[in-house]
């Protein structure tokens, strides 16, 4: 257990040194990481910006009761002062510590809400991609690109290529167009699943019966990687999503390709049973 | 009071055994029945928490090899811990054997009814192990979200026996929360009025309104589900009409007062605590009162941020973000009060004062980071992660459980007569709190680096926390096993403690009557008028 722990380390550092040598980011969590993903795309960046923002107000909150409790414990145990005092009431004391949370929380409600707002659709999509939960994997369609469909399937640890992050690495990537408003549509076709990417700021539950929507923009070319964060079964923590992002050029050529070696996906039933029984025995 | 107590002492006759444990109609019994539940649930509970973190400890599959089975142990272990520790001890437990000693009552309101409620609660709890052994156990989670809580993915008995141990359970609760209010309401000294009711009281009386107002709708939403699953209905199935979104938003209209339920309580025994070890009365004794009410008020209006992913509209969010944000108000007010009931005071170091200390600590810790997580914006990378694991720890379950510890310890003596071993149990508590916060602390940062809950293997990388965690929780172990070392030195005990124990600082009526307190109590009723405030 301990070699694996120490191995850990030097193993961050080599992928950090990789990503820098291929010039594309690599999003996915490095060891003893304490603190959330580099932002990739504007809504995480401003996620990131009020999450650092709410980190040092509680910082301060929590070492200032830290220090108050030291201080009283010092200075008002039994030895120190023998003689308790009998106050029980000071108004203006408990006005100001009513009122300065309040302070706290609407400078802190500001750019909460701001956010919010900005996360949740964009008016300008120049393109669309469908995102629907199966346990345990995701099907994508690009419904302007002739409905281009394919799943995306969980790599097992044996069949893992060099480079492959285990239970991050799928079969098939989601290839999306970097620096492009893309509008996302979230469905599942069983359980409630949740399609989330830390690094980009996005998770949103895919609910059988429902149609959610939100958008990314993603900075930079790269990969970018996820897992299911919605308890959906057996094989929940096998079904990670990896979003590979291309300059749009790459993404024109990328999808005449696809189109080709996905076109078998119309004709023959969905396999669905098949596919079941595959990750089912990897897992167990 | 003591002298009354003796000239009593004709009417001190205990049942026989089996009367008095089974059949029992006496609060102090049946108060002392709920807390030994709680203990064996404690154990089973705890044990399969860390057999999880035995498995997380190191990435890839060691020990638990059917991933049914880990989701079946999350889900148990949330359930236990909830409805079968933290609920029977405090509520059940505490309150059963404070209660009337504390506002002067000879007993509960109906005995009889808290002896059923209690035996309901054992008939729930032995259902819910039963539902872990037939069939594949239920592996939903404690949210039990359809459609994966459905006959369609989960097939077999075990969802439905969870769901009947949920109904019995939150059926004992109902009855207990009635008797308390009633109680509370009705049976209070002369001259103890409501604004002389000691803060435990408080706690206790505003806990049970809560579970009145909640569970029946819990209630409700377990009976569609059942139904759904067993009788053909199809109020979450999509596919013919209905919406899984509606059990969510049914089940945390339930589960978010449910969370005060837990914590409220122990809001009550803090203050106890705190000011008998700082013998000084409670600072803004109204203004604590009070800020538990609004506590439970706004926890009824802000369910929906245990939903910001499910794709609610966004004006929605921004309701549910900004309610949350008002609960830090009231909760800020109850530590500063806590602290400003210290500050001038004379702080005696007992053990009950060291759980109360930690206790204020680790709720900011919770705390803060609940105002982070009532952010929607924010949630976006936090949800379902171990950040929220961390937080819900800290704010809810440690914090209940360090509360419980130090009603233990501040307690055991009327309970028992007999005094526990002071140098073993500050062992006890420093292996406990060091344990649980070695335990969690790192949650916190895997989870901001992006861990989803509820995965039995990770991605490498976030090794290194999971062991730190994994540690944590062996630590609290020992500190968990020293617990009951002390249970049973204490109650072996030779050496026995007077009727106050803790001297000037606890002034409450629970120190007025003899260590044990005698089988009938109050069977005077002290008077009250004239009498400053409880606290």
């Amino acid at each position: 257990m301990l070699k694996r722990f120490f191995t850990l380390v030097p193993a961050g550092a080599i992928a950090l040194f990789s990503n820098v040598a291929n010039a594309e980011v690599s999003m996915l969590s490095k060891p003893w990481q304490m603190w959330l993903q580099d932002p990739m795309s504007p809504t995480a960046e401003k996620v990131f910006a009020l999450n650092s923002f709410l980190l040092w107000i509680e910082v301060a909150i929590v070492l200032f009761v830290l220090a108050l409790m030291c201080y009283i414990l010092i200075r008002f145990n039994e030895k120190a002062n023998p003689e308790p005092s009998k106050t029980t009431h000071n108004t203006l004391l408990e006005v100001v510590w009513t009122a300065i949370p309040i302070i706290i929380l609407v400078v802190v409600a500001v750019p909460s809400l701001k956010t919010l707002y900005f996360a949740d659709h964009t008016e300008d999509a120049e393109m669309t991609l469908k995102i629907s939960g199966n346990q345990w994997y995701w099907s994508y369609t690009y419904p302007d690109n002739g409905d281009l469909e394919f799943d995306s399937i969980y790599v097992a640890e044996e069949d893992l290529q060099e480079g492959q992050p285990r239970l991050l690495s799928v079969d098939n990537p989601v290839v999306l167009p970097a620096n492009t408003n893309i509008r996302l549509l979230l469905n599942s076709n069983d359980v409630i699943h949740n399609w989330a990417i830390p690094s980009l700021a996005i998770k949103l539950d895919t609910t059988p019966g429902r149609t959610n929507e939100t958008w990314v923009h993603i900075n930079e070319v790269g990969d970018y990687y996820g897992m299911c964060s919605e308890l959906c079964g057996v094989n929940h923590s096998r079904m990670p999503i990896h979003v590979k992002a291309v300059p749009k050029e790459e993404f024109a050529k990328w999808l005449i390709k696809a189109k080709e070696e996905f076109a078998s996906n119309d004709k023959a039933p969905k396999t669905n049973t098949v596919r079941l029984a595959q990750v089912d025995t990897v897992a167990r | 009071m003591a002298n009354d107590a003796a000239a009593h002492d004709h009417h001190d006759h205990k049942p026989p055994f089996w009367t008095r444990w089974l059949c029992s109609t006496n609060h102090k019994d049946i108060g002392t029945l709920y807390l030994a539940i709680s203990m064996v649930a404690a154990i089973i509970g705890g044990s399969m928490s860390w057999y999880l973190r035995l498995e997380l400890a190191e990435p890839g599959i060691q020990f638990i090899h059917d991933f049914q089975f880990y989701n079946v142990l999350v889900t148990a272990h949330g359930f236990i811990m909830v409805f079968f520790v933290v609920m029977p001890a405090m509520i059940g437990g505490f309150g059963n054997w404070f209660i009337p000693l504390m506002i002067g009552a000879p007993d509960m309101a109906f005995p009889r009814m808290n002896n059923i409620s209690f035996w309901l609660l054992a008939a729930g709890f032995i259902l819910l192990l039963l539902s872990a052994v037939v069939g594949d156990g239920p592996g939903t989670g404690w949210t039990v979200y359809p459609p994966l809580s459905s006959s369609e993915f989960q097939p077999g008995p075990s969802v439905d026996f969870g769901i009947l141990a949920l109904h019995v359970a939150g059926a004992s609760s109902i009855l207990g929360a009635i008797n308390l209010i009633v109680t509370i309401l009705n049976m209070r000294a002369p001259g103890m009025t409501i604004h002389r009711m000691p803060l435990f009281v408080w706690a206790i009386l505003i806990t049970a309104i809560l579970l009145l107002l909640a569970l029946p709708v819990l209630a409700g939403a377990l009976t569609m589900l059942l139904t759904d699953r067993n009788f053909g209905t199809h109020f979450f199935d999509p596919g013919a009409g209905g919406d899984p979104i509606l059990w969510q938003h049914l089940f945390w209209f339930f589960g978010h007062p449910e969370v005060y339920i837990i914590i409220i309580p122990a809001f009550g025994i803090i203050s106890q605590v705190v000011s008998t070890f700082s013998r000084k009365p409670v600072f803004g004794y109204l203004g604590m009162a009070y800020a538990m009410s609004a506590i439970g008020v706004v926890g009824f209006v802000v369910w929906a941020h245990h939903m910001y992913t499910v794709g609610l509209n966004v004006d929605t969010r921004a309701y549910f973000t900004a309610a949350t944000m008002v609960i830090a108000v009231p909760t800020g007010i109850k530590i500063f009060s806590w602290l400003a009931t210290m500050w001038g005071g004379s702080i005696r170091l007992e053990v009950p004062m060291l759980y109360a200390i930690a206790f204020i600590f680790l709720f900011v810790v919770g705390g803060v980071t609940g105002v982070t997580l009532a952010n929607a914006s924010a949630d976006l990378v936090m949800h379902d992660t171990y950040y929220v694991v961390a937080h819900f720890h800290y704010v809810m379950g440690l914090s209940a459980i360090l509360g419980m510890f130090a009603g233990f310890y501040y307690w055991i003596g009327k309970m028992s007569g007999k005094q526990y071993p002071k140098g073993l149990a500050k062992w006890q508590f420093w292996f406990f709190v060091i344990g649980v916060n070695v335990l969690f602390f790192p949650q916190h940062f895997a989870g901001l680096a992006g861990m989803p809950r509820r995965i039995p293997d990770y991605p490498d990388s976030y090794a290194g926390w999971n062991l730190i965690s994994s540690i944590g929780a062996l630590i609290t172990a020992i500190g968990t096993l020293l617990f009951f070392v002390v249970l049973w030195r204490t109650l072996t005990s030779s050496e026995k403690v007077v009727a106050n124990q803790w001297g000037e600082g606890a002034t409450t009526l629970e120190w007025t009557v003899d260590s044990p307190a005698p089988f009938h109590t109050h069977e005077v009723l002290p008077d009250m008028t004239g009498k400053a405030p409880a606290e």
